[in-house]
């Protein structure tokens, strides 16, 4: 088996925007698009409060995160200062206009991070 | 590729901070030298006075240690004053041979102190008030002497003679003019300092005009013992500090013949105008006629030095307005601006010499020039943004003089106040910053602005509502001398522009895209950031409706994907019911969406909508579909909701039919952006159910007609809606608010909301435009309805609304 597998084109993904992609176990991932057509590829989680970052404002190689507006970046999944903490980082592969990610990596990396729980669901599972 | 050298003389606040902020934006363009004449790593002179004082100690005012400057590979030489340049073969030589060459050099070397050419000057036990070795020779002189003589009764004299005072010696101040501080302060504030400072046991000798020092005799043999005026009065004495004036030190520059004219004379991009490899910033630099020597402004040069020195050169210096305030302890005094009025000025002046209080306001064409405040300067901040943002106070006049807090500027009621307030007071209450934090931050970090404290401790970074509070304790932080900011308030650090130079370029010049705006004002960024590029998108799409193509990768993600986001990721949606009516089969299909999608919540809101909570992003494009209503755009910078009462049809008080108004305002409104939210109320009688007092637009009907309200707001701080005007149809209401919320569409700031962007412009301006140019006030209604003709629903035109609907599917990975 091939550990890296094909996700989408570049162009699938919109310029300076992001797509999520859904893997079997853990949260989804991340796919960003600079204005430069470089895909970086990170959890889809803020270090800060678990915001999704898949729904931010790209520019630059940065992502500002749409709850607090931490600025992330998108090579290495860190926060800008002086806010400090980071997101996995997935590998992205590309071939000509084929993005890949590596199975073994989304098989394996930060299956155990969730999101805040929000809503009365959250109130239940606060009281239990 | 090979370094350029950079060579720094002198190693003072103004430098680093430049070569701190090269380092952050460029860190591997130069090689760094610095020559420092002091043996001392770089730090806060402006503390020097908490240190004499004994409030501080040494070790805790340097700013960079021998550690920052060896972590970033600068040559440090320290003990070595510069004597001479070779601009040709650009070289720069120390006292003691050393040598450096340079590519770009800056020059820093600060400001010297004035020495009054007495005779005596020479003495032993005569010295200035200007480094640590100063201060450390007052310290000494403390230790071992009684007496003492400040000369000059300015700023840093009074701070001397307190200092010494607090170190036990008897302390005279000799001033040749009849008031203390008279550059800073009035003749009644300073008579006031005077009492305050003679109570605390400083001798005065106003007016005296000093003819010489005399030396001693015997053991003394050399040492200064006594002073003697021009009157043949003497005082005996064992320490005289000379403290009257700093000169900028341009004795260097002038030896290479740079040009100097009340200090180096230097362009806005701080390169001196007579070789432009060589920069200056500082006490030392003269930009447009002006040597500073406060911090803050020196701090923008710096910035703006730096972003030549990296190549960026598009930034520029215009100046700073500047303000005082006095570093002793339980003394509070305030000034800026013309606060000695002026002609064309009048005064506004509240005077208890018995409780110790003088506040003057000068106010010149309806704004605030000038600000003398002793005794209670909680509001100096206050005074000093009004002066600075230039705003009109016609409005608030008669309560001006009470502060901020009578106003209603600052908080809920307005009732905080960063002097009185406690360590443990929650200042932030969005990231739960308390004071003594902000407080420990400015001091550890030795943070000097507004967006560094922002930075360090998060205070003010949310929802701002905190900033006027936060300014305030910047500026009765002994570590923060927060004394001037510049004039011009930059977008975002991607620029130097301000919102309104954007604005009027992006209408002058026609300009249709955002990339064109990054291009013509010359964008430090390629493509921005989170906080310009959809304030931009906002300005070209309002500015140039039809032509301008919205960019939705420059939205926020509730108007990209047109609902709410919340802390789980999930969204909210919120149908649009015109006027707050609705129906059953509106709710039998809202009741059906919900079970359909296992909505978790059903909420009503403030605005009289109903909130679906917790809706999957994949779900958004069929929720709105099975919904069947109209975007309730509860998620946009745009028009929310129209509050409404139940008016005359059922009320038995009303007097008009403000639900249908509230319902012809909505229709005709709806799917208009602006600046920031908008929301509208409408009441059928003066009971005003529906809170029109404190809307964008609040409407109340009456007997004879409409009464309109203008630029309230219920949110960050309750603010009451102004009287606008009275008008008898229901048309004449539609086509005035359509005016005004065109008018704020195409001067506001974004994310400014109306009570800002009236406050900004002043009422009389929007009265002037909408109440009294009927012409443009129908030009203005027109000009609204052209840009929402045909606008599309997001929630069903996804395509003419620019909505990527590619956003809703996930990919797989598996």
């Amino acid at each position: 088996m091939s550990e890296w597998k094909k996700i989408c084109l570049v162009s699938d993904i919109p310029m300076l925007g992001s797509r999520r992609v859904e893997r079997a176990h853990g949260m989804d991932v991340a796919l960003f698009r600079t204005d430069g057509d470089a895909v970086f590829a990170l959890l889809d989680r803020c270090p800060h409060k678990g915001g999704p970052l898949s729904q931010g404002i790209v520019f630059g190689n940065s992502v500002a995160c749409p709850m607090h507006n931490w600025t992330i970046g998108l090579a290495g999944g860190c926060a800008s200062a002086p806010d400090v903490g980071c997101t996995p980082a997935f590998k992205v592969r590309m071939e000509g206009d084929a993005v890949h990610l590596n199975l073994q990596e989304l098989a394996t990396l930060a299956i155990d991070l969730t999101r805040p729980v929000a809503g009365p669901a959250g109130k239940q599972a606060a009281c239990a | 590729m090979k370094k350029s050298k950079l060579v720094m003389i002198g190693n003072g606040m103004a430098g680093v901070r430049t070569l701190e902020e090269l380092l952050k934006i460029a860190p591997d363009l130069y090689d760094i030298t610095v020559f420092g004449a002091e043996p001392h790593p770089n730090y806060n002179r402006i503390l020097l006075s908490p240190v004499l004082a004994g409030e501080q100690t040494l070790d805790q005012i340097v700013l960079n240690d021998w550690a920052w400057y060896e972590d970033n590979h600068i040559t440090l030489h320290v003990s070595k004053k510069v004597v001479s340049v070779d601009r040709v073969k650009r070289i720069v030589r120390a006292e003691d041979g050393t040598e450096a060459e340079y590519d770009r050099l800056l020059i820093c070397t600060g400001s010297n102190p004035f020495i009054l050419p007495l005779p005596g000057k020479d003495l032993k036990g005569v010295i200035a008030y200007r480094d640590i070795a100063d201060t450390n020779a007052m310290i000494e002189a403390a230790t071992q002497y009684k007496k003492a003589v400040v000369i000059g009764g300015g700023l840093l004299g009074l701070e001397a003679a307190n200092g010494l005072m607090l170190r036990g010696m008897d302390v005279s101040v000799v001033h040749v003019m009849p008031t203390l501080m008279e550059r800073q302060l009035d003749s009644v504030a300073g008579k006031l300092l005077q009492k305050s400072l003679e109570k605390r046991g400083l001798k005065f000798l106003m007016g005296a005009q000093t003819q010489d020092l005399q030396g001693g005799i015997g053991a003394d043999e050399g040492r200064v013992t006594s002073i003697r005026f021009k009157d043949g009065t003497e005082l005996a004495t064992d320490l005289v500090v000379m403290a009257v004036g700093i000169r900028p030190n341009t004795q260097l520059a002038e030896s290479m013949r740079l040009h100097c004219d009340k200090g180096i004379v230097v362009s806005d991009t701080m390169q001196t105008i007579t070789d432009a490899r060589i920069y200056s910033v500082g006490e030392c630099a003269a930009h447009r006629g002006i040597a500073y020597g406060l911090v803050a402004p020196l701090f923008e040069q710096a910035k703006v030095a730096a972003n030549h020195l990296a190549q960026f050169g598009i930034g520029r210096y215009t100046g700073s307005l500047t303000s005082t305030k006095l570093k002793v302890t339980g003394i509070d005094l305030f000034s800026a601006g013309q606060f000695m009025g002026g002609e064309g000025t009048e005064e506004i002046v509240m005077s208890d010499p018995f409780g110790g209080v003088y506040k003057k306001l000068v106010i010149k064409d309806d704004k605030l020039v000038g600000a003398c405040l002793y005794g209670d300067t909680v509001d100096g901040s206050y005074y000093f943004k009004l002066l600075r943002d230039g705003r009109s106070v016609g409005e608030i006049r008669e309560k001006l003089m009470f502060g901020e807090s009578n106003i209603g500027d600052t908080g809920h009621e307005g009732h905080s106040k960063a002097a009185t307030m406690p360590d443990s007071a929650e200042v932030c209450g969005c990231n739960g910053v308390n004071k003594g934090a902000i407080c420990k931050a400015i001091k550890d970090k030795g943070l000097f602005t507004l967006d560094e404290v922002r930075k360090h401790t998060k205070a003010g970074a949310s929802c701002g509502s905190c900033t006027g509070l936060v300014e305030q304790i910047l500026m009765f932080s002994a570590g923060g001398d927060y004394s001037a900011t510049p004039k011009l308030k930059a977008m975002c650090s991607c620029t130097d522009h301000g919102h309104q130079a954007v604005r009027d370029a992006i209408r002058k010049n026609k300009i249709l895209t955002i990339s064109a705006v990054y291009q013509f004002m010359e964008w430090r960024t390629p493509n921005g950031c989170a906080s310009c590029r959809p304030a931009i998108n906002y300005y070209v799409t309002s500015t140039w409706p039809k032509e301008a193509k919205d960019d939705p990768q420059s939205r926020y993600i509730n108007e990209r994907s047109h609902a709410n986001i919340q802390k789980d990721g999930t969204y909210s949606v919120i149908p649009r019911m015109w006027g707050g009516e609705t129906s059953a089969s509106e709710l039998r299909r809202i009741a059906d969406v919900v079970d359909k999608y296992k909505i978790p919540t059903v909420k009503v809101t403030g605005g009289q909508r109903i909130d679906l909570l917790g809706v999957k992003k994949e779900d958004l494009q069929n929720v709105w579909k099975d919904i069947g209503m109209p975007s309730g755009h509860a998620y946009a910078k745009a028009l929310r909701t129209v509050k409404t009462c139940v008016g005359n049809e059922w009320c038995r008080m009303g007097t008009q039919d403000s639900t249908q108004m509230g319902k012809d305002l909505e229709r005709a409104m709806w799917r208009m952006y602006g600046p920031h939210k908008i929301k509208f109320a409408v009441s059928g009688c003066p009971r005003n159910c529906a809170e029109s007092g404190i809307k964008d637009v609040g409407i109340i009907g009456v007997d004879s007609g409409w009464e309109m309200y203008i630029a309230g707001n219920g949110g960050i701080k309750t603010e009451v809606a102004h009287f606008f005007t009275k008008v008898k149809t229901a048309a004449e209401v539609l086509e005035y608010t359509g005016a005004f919320c065109e008018l704020y569409r195409q001067e506001g700031w974004y994310l400014e909301r109306t009570v800002h962007y009236v406050n900004r412009v002043g009422l009389e301006h929007v009265k002037k435009k909408i109440l009294e140019d009927h012409e443009g006030r129908k030009a203005l209604w027109e000009q609204l309805q052209f840009a929402l003709d045909g606008e599309p629903d997001p929630w069903f035109d996804f395509k003419d609304a620019s909505v990527d609907t590619r956003q809703f599917e996930k990919l797989s990975a598996i």
